[in-house]
């Protein structure tokens, strides 16, 4: 397995010597990391290259190193059915460059990318339909980037005299709480009943 | 204060001898004379809390469990209660899991909708405060922030029990308030 994979990582690096920057072989799972601006070239040749056929496209998703450079790296996930094989295709972009869109080539793509777009701010050049896919109507900022609050912004509730639902700056009554009762720091001091004493001899 | 709080003169019969003479001098009435007196509040109250009709709104897990206490086990139908699609033959929504934003301006539209009177259950930890996602940026906490809410049922989820307890308290926080006066 690990070396049918190998040989077709070498296959499509050769095929596409100027859009591939790297492949890898790790834990059976093949991984091309390509250039940008040739994403589409990549997936019409996965898609439609005999060797390939990566027909069935799983998936796209968002990672967010905030110590890089170029912040985020764009996943994707296909599936090729005649050969019973799997490939992930890596590129990295930041806030302001847009990724060509792949919907031209993958249908089921479209969504995948709102969802990238709605969670961490990835622009898709060339996209039917960039919008919000999964967050509230009117929603601010990109929840899965990692300087992104967990509580976020806003908080809601019914307004009796404007009769609507509206938006408030988080209030919370208690404080995020980090239960790490393994951390020496953190954890609940486990003292027995009668253990005070032993503390003070020593 | 507590479950049993109910004066007794407002309990209902239980099945007896006792009940049973009672339903024969109400037959024998309407036999006679072809009506019968009552309390309309009593009336009133006594039809409330045997057709309570809930608004289908299930949020997550928490509905899993209210779909089981109305299956055949439990079957809530024997209460009179009824899942209805429409907010405006219901007469009671249960909260049955996360509320989020996205969500929240919808759901009040929906109790809103419902024709007075109305009542809320709250059910599962979601909807009661939050929960397991109570400091999360997209859920709120709580479902009382939108809509006031007459009984909270606890648990994560509760179990299908949890909820008909929580049914037969509203059934009897319906027979404590007054139908012509609140």
């Amino acid at each position: 397995m690990t070396l049918a994979l190998q040989d077709l990582g070498e296959y499509i690096s050769a095929a596409l010597p100027q859009e591939v920057l790297s492949t890898d072989v790790k834990l059976d799972e093949l991984t091309v990391t390509v250039r940008r601006e040739t994403i589409v070239k990549v997936m019409k040749f996965l898609r439609d290259d005999t060797n390939c056929l990566f027909k069935l496209f799983s998936d796209v998703c968002g990672v967010d190193y905030p110590e890089r450079e170029e912040r985020f790296e764009v996943v994707y996930h296909l599936l090729s059915m005649t050969h019973n094989n799997r490939v992930r295709i890596k590129l990295s972009t930041d806030e302001d460059t847009p990724v060509p869109s792949i919907v031209s080539v993958y249908n089921a793509a479209n969504w995948f990318e709102r969802e990238a777009w709605d969670m961490y701010g990835i622009m898709f050049a060339d996209h039917p339909d960039l919008r919000r896919i999964l967050t509230d109507y009117g929603f601010e900022g990109f929840p899965l980037r990692k300087d992104f609050p967990l509580t976020g912004h806003v908080e809601l509730r019914y307004d009796d005299e404007r009769k609507r639902v509206v938006y408030e700056p988080v209030k919370l009554t208690q404080d995020f709480r980090d239960f790490d009762f393994l951390s020496p720091w953190e954890g609940a001091k486990s003292i027995l009943p009668g253990d005070e004493k032993a503390e003070e001899e020593a | 204060m507590g479950v049993d709080s109910t004066p007794a003169h407002l309990q209902p019969l239980p099945p007896g001898a006792e009940q049973d003479a009672l339903l024969k001098n109400v037959f024998t009435e309407l036999d006679e004379k072809g009506f019968v007196v009552a309390n309309v509040d009593k009336l009133a109250n006594w039809a409330r809390t045997g057709s309570l009709w809930p608004m289908t709104f299930g949020l997550a897990c928490c509905a899993i469990e209210m779909m089981a206490a109305f299956m055949s086990r439990y079957d809530m139908d024997r209460a009179g209660l009824v899942f209805r699609p429409s907010p405006r033959q219901a007469d009671v929504i249960i909260v049955a899991g996360t509320l989020t934003n996205k969500m929240a301006p919808a759901f009040r539209k929906v109790y809103d909708q419902m024709a007075d009177p109305k009542y809320v259950i709250s059910m599962g930890s979601c909807a009661n405060g939050g929960g397991y996602y109570h400091y999360s940026y997209s859920v709120v906490r709580g479902c009382d922030r939108v809509v006031p809410v007459d009984v909270y049922v606890p648990g994560c989820p509760p179990t299908g029990e949890a909820l008909i307890y929580g049914i037969m308290q509203l059934q009897k926080k319906i027979r404590r308030t007054g139908t012509l006066w609140r």
